[in-house]
């Protein structure tokens, strides 16, 4: 590539290596990746894919965007993630796993490691350590939101990337995307939501499908954690049905340890 | 005669979750063949406990990115089995048209993605794009309308959205399953045109006697709820999954391993062929003809075009099953849910083999022990038996090391295991 093409973060901007990897997850943003047929072809013309254990037999460790999906529980995984950094320009944190610790974060909450390892595998000893976030570890550069995450959200922010355009995330909560929507509010229809205070950008992906949003994408700029306990209560929902859906992904454990 | 080799594969590319191969041969002995699994386990039984009853499904889905519309079914079936919840016929149709989709995504993305670059000599479905356009872009229309069809249904193609116990929160329109069916319609030449492909495969010719376990068809070819049923004549109630699933862990791998009757079985869409190949579609009964593939077939290789099989299955059942949506009146969607203590068990076929959860409940709904048997976890062992049973034949055949490998690498392919989910 011409050293005279534009840079972003250091990146030349046509068709720059990029490479996935994948922690501990259920590598289902890897596959919400591959999983817009219409536009599969057009995405992947963007980007120079070097790695991607998933698709491709070839590897090379010649790339500039890392994208890495999962969450990290094991001290090899902190090993892998610390060479990708060395090498990568730009590393994407994918989904809630990446950003949060995502569902694997709540074995988190026994505090007793020992115990959830007896509970699965019996007297057998298994290497795993808390769940932790990518950040936990090394710099990110960006985060991509959700679980999954949402492919035409990852769609506009690869090519921004690789544009060199600035990349905002909605600072608004999901309510906003849901009442654009017009969607019937589903406190009314009796079931709980998150999205007061959850940051929008899946286009009020549950509630428009009537299930209550479990803040998969973590807080909104501003999230008044107390104001949700008021409309919770005032609608029948108990702590614990708040508590499952804020300790769910990861995304509000902060906001959990005042609660607690 | 091979004389000596030394094959190790880390990390093996275009499979699901984290596997090693080692094939070790000395003075023409196999001294070493094994499957490990090295994906980090996630413990996701121990994260329910404690957990209501509502969260199992929702959380579940995330156990695996491939075939969360199974653990959430399988999930969802469970609490419902254990709380005396039976479902509306109208929810069982939706329910089996949405997993029909599943499988029809699922095998594609196998068939086309992961196994067909192994036969057309390509390290991925990259070089494709140029060189096989046509197969690409009939692949992603397949995909897509499988994929179409579970956000139509489910609300989201992975980790659905609508499906809950009781029934769905919503319901497509009659419109939507309408053009669905159209499109399936229209899909049958892509169907075609992919068994012709696959025609022009040479499948290895490979043979490892083994038990083959799945549901067991009742008027359908099986795929949510039922006994279980395997070629060694054994049948089981769907509640005495635990004398089925029989897992033990071994220290090399950290998903667990299954044994019934003998050391090993196998599970998936050859099983479930072998078991029911009564119950399939007759176009797809066909499908399987024009390959020689009969019950009982031992050749795990097949298990490539039992799929391709199933795939033929499913887009005809789920034109009928549409039919017979648009011409009933449509009810309630979501029955009242109350809990009770106890232990509820679901079984369902997941594309790669049984699926089981079980929950045992307290007074309130809330889970006191979780088990979710992974049909990967059920053939490890088995995929660890035919590796060393390929080396022993490879090697007496001469084969070269780069010829062992990748028919090794072909091998744990063909059986599409799905690690993630087994290390749960
Ligand atoms: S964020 Fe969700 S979808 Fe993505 S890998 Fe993690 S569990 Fe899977
Ligand atoms: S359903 Fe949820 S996201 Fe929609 S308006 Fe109500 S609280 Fe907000
Ligand atoms: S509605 Fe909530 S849980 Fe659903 S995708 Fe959006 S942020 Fe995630």
């Amino acid at each position: 590539m011409s050293a005279d093409k534009r840079l972003y973060l250091g990146v030349p901007v046509e068709r720059p290596k990029a490479a996935f990897f994948d922690f501990t997850s259920c590598e289902g943003c890897q596959l919400q990746m591959l999983n817009n047929e219409a536009t599969l072809l057009d995405f992947l013309s963007l980007l120079d894919i070097v790695n991607f254990r998933e698709a491709m037999s070839e590897r090379s460790d010649d790339y500039e965007i890392a994208f890495v999906e999962g969450s990290i529980s094991r001290a090899d995984e902190v090993e892998r993630l610390k060479k990708i950094r060395a090498q990568a320009k730009i590393l994407v944190a994918v989904g809630s796993c990446a950003c949060f610790g995502g569902v694997n974060q709540l074995k988190n909450r026994f505090g007793d490691l020992d115990w959830v390892k007896r509970e699965v595998y019996g007297s057998n000893p298994v290497d795993s350590t808390e769940v932790r976030p990518v950040s936990a570890f090394v710099t990110v550069d960006l985060k991509i939101y959700g679980c999954p995450v949402k492919k035409e959200e990852v769609e506009v922010i690869v090519t921004n990337l690789v544009l060199g355009k600035s990349i905002v995330h909605p600072s608004y909560p999901v309510c906003m995307e849901c009442k654009a929507n017009h969607n019937i509010c589903l406190f009314d229809l009796g079931e709980p939501c998150l999205g007061p205070i959850t940051r929008a950008g899946c286009d009020s992906w549950c509630p428009s499908n009537r299930m209550g949003c479990w803040g998969c994408r973590g807080p909104a700029e501003v999230a008044n954690v107390e104001q949700l306990r008021e409309i919770m209560l005032k609608h029948g929902f108990s702590e614990e049905e708040m508590i499952d859906r804020l300790e769910c992904f990861g995304g509000f454990s902060t906001y959990l340890s005042e609660l607690k | 005669m091979k004389i000596s080799c030394d094959i190790k594969v880390d990390h093996l590319t275009r499979v699901e979750g984290h596997g090693n191969i080692r094939i070790k041969i000395r003075n023409g002995r196999v001294e070493q063949a094994r499957w490990d699994v090295v994906e980090t386990p996630r413990f996701f039984e121990a994260m329910l406990v404690g957990k209501k009853w509502n969260n199992a499904p929702w959380i579940c889905a995330r156990i695996c990115g491939i075939c969360s519309i199974g653990h959430t079914l399988a999930s969802i079936r469970a609490i419902e089995n254990g709380f005396g919840i039976k479902p509306s016929e109208q929810t069982s149709v939706l329910r089996l048209l949405l997993k029909h989709m599943e499988t029809l995504q699922s095998h594609l993305l196998h068939l086309y993605f992961l196994a067909a670059p192994d036969f057309l000599n390509v390290g991925s479905v990259m070089p494709l794009i140029e060189s096989h356009p046509e197969v690409v872009k009939r692949a992603a229309r397949l995909k897509q309308l499988a994929n179409d069809a579970c956000d139509v249904i489910g609300g989201r193609r992975l980790h659905p959205t609508r499906t809950v116990v009781g029934g769905f929160t919503m319901l497509p329109e009659k419109s939507q399953l309408s053009s669905l069916k159209k499109r399936m319609q229209a899909a049958v030449p892509d169907l075609t045109a992919t068994v012709e492909l696959f025609q022009t495969f040479t499948l290895p010719d490979f043979e490892r006697e083994t038990e083959f376990v799945s549901l067991k068809g009742d008027e359908r070819y099986p795929f949510i709820g039922g006994g279980l049923i395997s070629t060694d004549q054994v049948e089981m109630e769907e509640h005495d999954y635990l004398k089925m699933t029989n897992e033990f862990v071994v220290d090399h791998s950290t998903s667990k391993w299954s044994r019934l009757s003998r050391q090993s079985f196998a599970v998936g869409a050859l099983a479930r062929l072998n078991n029911n190949f009564s119950f399939l579609h007759p176009e797809a009964r066909e499908v399987a003809e024009g390959f020689s593939l009969a019950p009982v077939n031992n050749n795990p290789f097949m298990n490539n075009i039992a799929q391709l099989v199933e795939c033929v299955h499913v887009v005809m059942d789920s034109i009928s099953l549409i039919d017979n949506l648009l011409d009933r009146e449509w009810t309630e969607v979501r029955q009242p849910v109350c809990p009770r203590a106890g232990l509820g068990v679901g079984a369902l076929e997941v594309p790669r083999g049984i699926l089981y959860h079980a929950y045992e409940f307290d007074n309130a709904g809330r889970i006191i022990k979780a088990d979710c048997v992974i049909p990967t976890s059920q053939n490890n062992a088995n995929i660890h038996y035919d590796i060393f049973e390929l080396a022993q034949q490879s090697a007496s055949r001469g084969k070269s090391d780069g010829e062992i490998q990748h028919l090794a690498e072909m091998l744990v392919r063909a059986y599409d295991p799905c690690i993630s989910c087994s290390v749960h």
